[in-house]
């Protein structure tokens, strides 16, 4: 698989790791009163589409970089890869 | 059908054309009592111990595609029961018991061959780890013994020993365990539970399920709506899909584990062999190819099929632990989409739905339990308790803080 950096251009998903989800970059807050059930969910439990899926890659062996990566889970397609602090800083925007 | 040797003899002298279906293929009736999801070797074990060991009857499995279609015909073969913690050791034994009397149980030559398996310790440490398992192994009633490096060399002469990074020290040997025939185990088990009523339904994919005040009425499928007093689910690999139709979200991902074999060989292989420095394990079939296979790939994916990275990755694990395997041929590679929990351990458990019952979560480790994981979620449809080797299995062991991590790496399921 070819991830396209958005700024290092096509690159071997072999320089990367994977961590999951690009939902886990929604940590909930840990001061409200569900906290604990709401970590729970966080933390173990996984929407798992079968389809196009949001996730999260590491560029551990290049610019150390993490990405969101839109991949069709069926095909192994790839169809973006976004600086996953962009997609952050555009969430809290929307906050 | 049944088979006999005066009948493979009679069909020979007949020109084999006598050869009956082993099992009907029904119609879905509008109603029953149990329903299964998933005509895998899980759910088919799950309704032969429904009908025979607890005497339900009206059941149905309900399969979307053909009979073992899944990852009962995707695997590596192996069986073992050489687990570590408390919750799934004694499990896992239970399996083995259950393999061990499979053939006289469904009266089907599934194969089982109990050619040992050893896994490989390359450090002082993995040593000491071992030996804990083999201690724990001992204490749930199964067999396991430590061999030295030389008792080993004289077993396996053809391994590496002297790899300087990785060099063999010793085994941790449990000569219960082997390999049996997958597709054999299906078959024995629908044949089994087809000439006891259950109705196998092929080709009949379910869309949806009918809940109504927090109890399950029945299943939509491609074949009409189908009423049901209790459902099974047995879908590895699809499990958070088929759960999402009853809006769970399942501690799961799904990812592809790749299976190899090689052109066949004379007999080289006497069991199984794991590589305890990289993740490798190997074993020879009847046929003679070497059955091998190594890591998941690491991302989500329902694709049944892998990348060539882990490809390699496997291949070079098995050329540090055998470089004699360096001039053979591979001839097939293939993928299955695995369960892979949060914790690395499976989930057979009600849910808080009335009727609705989940089984799955079993990552890379389905085939060993398939004979357990059918007589536990059987006895967990007709009683409503777990089983005894099965009770750490449940679905909020999670939220309670009650994991059972084999390998301590927390909840990050491509590292199980």
């Amino acid at each position: 698989m070819l991830i396209p950096h958005p700024l290092l251009g096509p690159r071997d998903a072999q320089e990367f790791t994977y961590l999951g989800d690009a939902e886990l970059m929604l940590r909930p807050d840990p001061t409200q009163e569900d906290a604990e059930a709401a970590f729970c969910d966080y933390v173990y439990l996984r929407d798992n589409p079968a389809g196009l899926h949001r996730e999260l890659w590491f560029h551990e062996q290049g610019d150390r970089s993490w990405l969101v990566v839109t991949r069709n889970t069926i095909t192994h397609e790839i169809l973006s890869a976004e600086l996953a602090s962009d997609v952050k800083r555009k969430l809290e925007g929307d906050r | 059908m049944k088979f006999s040797g005066l009948k493979v003899i009679e069909q020979a002298l007949t020109g084999h054309k006598g050869w009956k279906p082993l099992w009907r293929d029904p119609a879905p009736r509008s109603h029953y009592d149990i329903v299964i999801i998933g005509g895998g070797g899980h759910g088919l074990a799950t309704a032969f111990y429904l009908v025979k060991v607890f005497g339900k009857a009206n059941v149905a499995v309900l399969e979307k595609g053909w009979l073992g279609s899944g990852n009962i015909g995707r695997n590596t073969t192996i069986i073992r029961s050489n687990y570590l913690l408390p919750g799934n050791q004694p499990f896992y034994e239970f399996s083995m018991k259950l393999w061990e009397e499979l053939e006289q149980e469904t009266n089907f030559n599934s194969m089982v061959s109990q050619r040992g398996i050893l896994n490989l310790f390359h450090s002082d440490a993995q040593r000491d780890a071992y030996r804990r398992r083999g201690n724990a192994m001992l204490f749930s009633g199964a067999d396991a013994q430590m061999l030295d490096r030389d008792a080993l060399r004289e077993m396996v002469p053809f391994l590496n020993y002297d790899n300087a990074r990785f060099p063999i020290k010793g085994a941790l040997m449990q000569t219960r365990a082997g390999t049996a025939r997958h597709d054999g185990v299906a078959w024995g088990y629908a044949r089994g539970a087809d000439s006891r009523g259950v109705d196998l339904v092929q080709n009949c994919e379910v869309t949806g399920m009918k809940i109504e005040a927090g109890k399950i009425l029945g299943v939509e499928t491609t074949r009409g709506f189908i009423g049901a007093g209790k459902v099974g689910v047995a879908v590895a690999g699809n499990s958070s899909r088929v759960m999402a139709m009853a809006d769970k979200r399942l501690p799961i991902e799904s990812h592809v584990l790749q299976a190899f074999v090689s052109e066949g060989l004379k007999p080289t292989i006497p069991g199984v062999i794991t590589f305890g420095a990289g993740h490798f394990y190997v074993s020879q079939s009847n046929k003679g190819g070497l059955v091998f296979g190594g890591d998941i790939d690491g991302y989500n994916s329902y694709a049944q099929r892998g990348n060539l990275p882990v490809v390699e990755d496997v291949l070079e694990g098995g050329m540090a632990l055998m470089p004699m395997i360096g001039r053979v041929r591979l001839l097939r590679s293939w993928g299955g989409i695995m369960d892979m929990s949060m914790d690395g351990s499976p989930m057979i458990d009600r849910t808080d739905i009335e009727g609705l019952y989940f089984n799955g979560g079993w990552c890379y480790g389905g085939f060993k339990a398939t004979p357990a994981s059918g007589y536990a979620f059987a006895h967990l449809l007709a009683t409503d308790t777990p089983h005894e080797t099965a009770t750490a299995f449940r679905m909020d062991r999670f939220e309670r803080g009650y994991v059972i991590d084999e390998k301590g790496v927390g909840a990050q399921p491509n590292l199980h």
